[in-house]
């Protein structure tokens, strides 16, 4: 009787542990291209996207996307809304802290400043950040004054206005906006910051981050990654 | 959409929106009405429902039913909204989960906190994490509706309690010298007459309800605030078809034409209702219409 209830409660956990494979929710901000984006469709676009699609196919996952807005991204993972972090998230000592990263999927790229005229004052001046990004973290450090905000459109806009000197963010995200704005440049020296980004999961979730960084290092390994780069632009290749 | 929409960069200004106003993008944006009125449509009466327990318990004979109804209002009126919002929805949420985990896995031995994670047996998840994207929104909604009532039930109670109060007592005693009992004088005598005293301060919770709608982004609801400032924002040439600078000023012009014509609506429909609800009162405005009609 005893082995009978213990076999089924084997049974149980074991049949428990294969549903848990069946979805895997994908959680990015869908605000920052080229990393991810929601296009003309009203679906996720962008680099990470077609990333986290392949990764789910490698790693024989069946895999939906959810937006959420970056401020509360952490929480809702930790809280066990979605599965994993795909948003462009450096990999950060303090983040480490509360969850864990696979392997990083690009590696450590440059942040920028953005600003109207190439004279602005970057070591003493107004700088833009979207709140709990490194690049936020970065100026609060440096002694220039932080301009927070939610939303990475909403620090090109304060730079625009006149609100901010410049804004420090992701070159790879600044780029098309050099591009497309005849106004807007590139001031300063490049800042190297975090150590590349990563898919975020919860700690307790390790099969999980074993999965995703098997796939992403198969990725790595057959040049497939590295295409995928070169294709959004979105950072320096393997 | 259209089938001119195929290469919009070529197209004139009039049918360039007509395709910009057809994308997938922008029809989240019309959606997005379509939640928030639903949402107003079931917390309403569902705010008033709470609003009506807890009043019912605040004045009741029974001490710790009394206790349960003046701690409810007291508490949830003292607390920020947001602060209740983020704080709720996710204790709510591990509530439910902790509960069904409590019943669907007796055997699970690790533990449910792990650090900083929640952790409950998949048969335990809510929504389980197989369903479908839509269960998920819908989940998300209800517990967005349940905050809703009960933060707004909350102020909903404190109107009807003092409303209850305001009726004149010399008609409930008018009622028990006839030989109502206690509950025939409440459902037939306190609350017909209670309503014309309630209304003011209920189309002010109405009024501000329909304003605090925005709080629902911080339930991860994606509503119409949510979606102006995402679609105004500036659109770049390489990620769409449809290019445009910063419009967010269009889009929440939209919004604000939205919500007073909402205001306007609601502010018509609550004086009429007034109207009604003084027929035949003992107030000054139940004396002026007998006087109108006479």
């Amino acid at each position: 009787m005893k082995q009978l209830i213990l076999t089924a409660a084997v049974l149980a956990v074991s049949a428990g542990m294969a549903s848990a494979q069946d979805v895997v929710r994908l959680g990015t901000e869908g605000a920052y291209p080229p990393w991810n984006f929601i296009n003309d469709a009203g679906e996720v676009a962008g680099f990470e996207r077609e990333l986290g699609d392949e990764l789910c196919k490698r790693a024989e996952l069946t895999c939906e996307w959810v937006t959420n807005d970056w401020d509360s991204i952490i929480p809702n993972l930790v809280s066990g809304n979605y599965d994993v972090i795909i948003a462009g998230m450096s990999i950060t000592d303090e983040r480490d802290e509360v969850i864990d990263f696979s392997e990083n999927y690009t590696p450590p790229d440059p942040s920028a400043y953005l600003c109207t005229d190439a004279g602005a004052d970057i070591a003493g001046g107004v700088i833009a950040a979207q709140t709990g990004t490194i690049q936020a973290g970065y100026v609060a450090e440096s002694g220039a004054t932080l301009l927070e905000f939610a939303t990475p459109d909403e620090t090109i806009a304060a730079v625009k206005n006149g609100e901010a000197d410049a804004v420090l963010a992701d070159k790879s995200y600044l780029a098309p906006i050099v591009e497309s704005e005849a106004d807007l440049g590139f001031c300063g020296e490049d800042v190297a910051l975090g150590g590349g980004v990563g898919l975020g999961v919860r700690e307790s979730d390790t099969e999980l981050k074993d999965k995703l960084t098997a796939a992403i290092q198969s990725m790595k390994a057959d040049g497939s990654l590295n295409a995928l780069i070169a294709k959004w632009e979105v950072s320096s290749t393997f | 959409m259209f089938s001119f929409c195929a290469d919009p960069s070529a197209l004139s200004d009039a049918r360039w929106f007509a395709c910009y106003l057809t994308t997938g993008k922008i029809a989240n944006f019309y959606l997005s009405f379509g939640t928030v009125l639903l949402l107003l449509a079931i917390t309403a009466p569902a705010a008033l429902a709470f609003g009506f327990a807890g009043a019912t318990a605040a004045r009741s004979r029974i001490a710790p039913l009394r206790w349960l109804g003046q701690s409810y209002t007291a508490i949830v009126r003292g607390v920020p909204d947001i602060a209740f919002f983020l704080f709720f929805v996710i204790a709510l949420d591990q509530g439910f989960e902790w509960i069904r985990h409590k019943i669907r896995c007796p055997d699970w031995s690790e533990p449910i906190r792990q650090g900083n994670d929640f952790v409950v047996c998949t048969a335990a998840k809510l929504p389980l994490s197989t369903s479908p994207q839509w269960v998920h929104e819908v989940y998300g909604f209800f517990l967005a509706v349940l905050t809703f009532a009960i933060v707004f039930g909350a102020f909903a109670a404190n109107v009807l309690y003092g409303a209850m109060r305001a009726v004149p007592h010399a008609q409930l005693e008018t009622a028990e010298a006839y030989g109502m009992t206690h509950r025939q004088c409440f459902w037939r005598i306190l609350i017909p007459q209670m309503w014309v005293y309630a209304l003011p301060g209920l189309s002010n919770l109405w009024m501000v309800l329909i304003k605090a709608t925005p709080l629902l982004f911080l339930l991860g609801v994606e509503d119409i605030v949510y979606w102006a400032r995402e679609l105004g924002g500036t659109a770049n040439p390489r990620f769409t078809d449809y290019p445009h600078g910063d419009w967010r000023m269009w889009f929440f012009l939209g919004l604000l034409i939205f919500y007073l014509g909402f205001t306007r609506v609601s502010e018509l429909v609550l004086q009429r209702l007034m109207n009604r609800l003084t027929r035949g009162q003992a107030t000054s405005g139940g004396e002026r219409q007998r006087k109108a009609r006479a």
